[in-house]
């Protein structure tokens, strides 16, 4: 067994790369992606360009829904379905999943 | 178990610690009847023995979370299963009045999966009350569910009835809910639910069931319901109150005064225990131990004495 901070290390080795990649830019524009697994939309929080569109992929094996009140709503998502959204207007968008509401996110979009 | 404080306010910890947790269930073991007395539930032996000493008064039946359509590595079957219950409760020796379907009945609202369970449940010849689980309100227009179970019903689905005396109250806590929140009735419900009580005779037995437990049973995976304690309000001046919950796939039970608070069995797959598991999905087991957490629960009435057991049976073990 690899020690748990040992692992969160590791991780973080790689969100460090992967911030050096992009030039440490808080937010681009073009396809952004959130996963969902165990319940869990990642990462939570996500900041954007104008224009750019997010994709929410369910990789759990019970259905999701994303819904921002007044913005955008998803249908169902089954396993492995998905949903995309161009944000085409600045602002902050909270959003939750109808079936589990204790699952929430942000999209900031600058 | 003690009729103890659940709320954990006086303990060291912030959260709820997994063993408060596993203090606050009562896991009804194959073939362990549970009777519940003065609010203190008691074992009093093998269901076979129970069985056989069973009153004549009122039982019926509680099957839960079938999620006809859900094929996953949980329970690539789930029709099967459904099917293995059905002819568990056709072969009981004792014909129960009818039964109740505490939601989730589907597991994506499609109509092939509502004709599917249709074909299935009923086959239990036996009449159902249903209440929507989150599962079955998914088609685009939200009308499937209605148009089979919804007749007669108020708003998104709450009604109720009597039979033998006893009060039983569907209610509907799966919609409309509140990004970070729990199950919720709303008010339209509560206000319907208050008049519906009022002026009912103390003494009536009181059976309320809906999807999510009206209780709080773990926030963190939204196992809980948002006003479900206004609803208790409502009912807890009852002498005894009987809350019959699904959604999270295991035997749990917890009794405050009168009121004793039960979650069956799903049909189609087991859920984690809380906080045991990174989330509250479809929990894998090996397949030789799957029918063992799957199952129904039978609740009886023996009317005159204020006595209600509930038997929770599993598919196999």
């Amino acid at each position: 067994m690899i020690p748990l901070t040992q692992r969160v290390g590791g991780k973080l080795a790689i969100a460090v790369a992967i911030c050096l990649f992009f030039g440490g830019a808080h937010a681009y524009a073009g396809e952004s992606e959130i996963t969902i697994d165990n319940f869990t939309f990642s990462p939570p929080e996500l900041t954007v360009k104008v224009g750019s569109t997010v994709t929410w992929k369910n990789h759990d094996d019970i259905p999701h829904t994303v819904v921002s009140a007044g913005k955008f709503r998803s249908k169902t998502m089954d396993t492995d379905g998905s949903f995309s959204f161009t944000f085409t207007a600045a602002g902050s968008y909270t959003y939750f999943c109808s079936l589990h509401p204790h699952m929430t996110g942000m999209i900031k979009v600058e | 178990m003690s009729d103890h404080d659940h709320n954990d306010e006086g303990g060291k910890d912030t959260g709820i610690s997994r063993r408060r947790v596993l203090e606050c269930m009562t896991w009804a073991g194959t073939g362990v009847l549970w009777t519940i007395s003065g609010g203190v539930p008691r074992s009093l032996g093998l269901v076979d023995s129970a069985v056989a000493a069973q009153p004549a008064g009122l039982s019926f039946l509680q099957i839960s979370d079938s999620h006809v359509g859900f094929d996953k590595p949980a329970n690539p079957n789930a029709i099967g299963t459904l099917e293995e219950a059905i002819g568990r409760i056709k072969a009981m020796p004792i014909k129960p009045s009818f039964m109740i379907h505490t939601g989730d009945i589907t597991h994506l609202s499609k109509a092939a999966e509502f004709d599917q369970a249709e074909r299935i449940i009923s086959q239990a010849k036996l009449d159902v009350h249903y209440v929507p689980g989150e599962h079955d309100f998914l088609d685009e227009e939200v009308k499937l569910y209605r148009e089979r179970y919804g007749r007669g019903a108020k708003g998104a689905g709450w009604y109720s009835f009597d039979a033998n005396g006893v009060h039983l109250i569907g209610l509907v806590n799966v919609v409309d809910l509140k990004a970070g929140g729990l199950g919720n009735l709303g008010a339209e419900q509560l206000e319907w639910l208050e008049a519906d009580l009022r002026g009912r005779s103390r003494s009536t037995p009181i059976v309320v069931f809906a999807h999510i437990p009206l209780w709080t049973v773990y926030p963190a995976w939204g196992w809980g319901t948002e006003d479900g304690a206004r609803a208790l309000e409502y009912v807890k001046g009852f002498g005894s109150v009987t809350v019959l919950n699904g959604h999270i796939h295991q035997v749990m039970q917890k009794v405050e005064g009168n009121v004793t608070f039960h979650t069956a069995r799903s049909t189609a797959f087991p859920q984690p225990a809380p906080g045991t598991a990174p989330s509250p999905g479809p929990m894998k087991v090996a397949d030789d131990k799957l029918r063992a957490l799957l199952g129904v629960a039978s609740i009886n009435f023996k009317p005159g004495d204020q006595r209600l057991a509930i038997i929770d049976t599993p598919l196999q073990g």
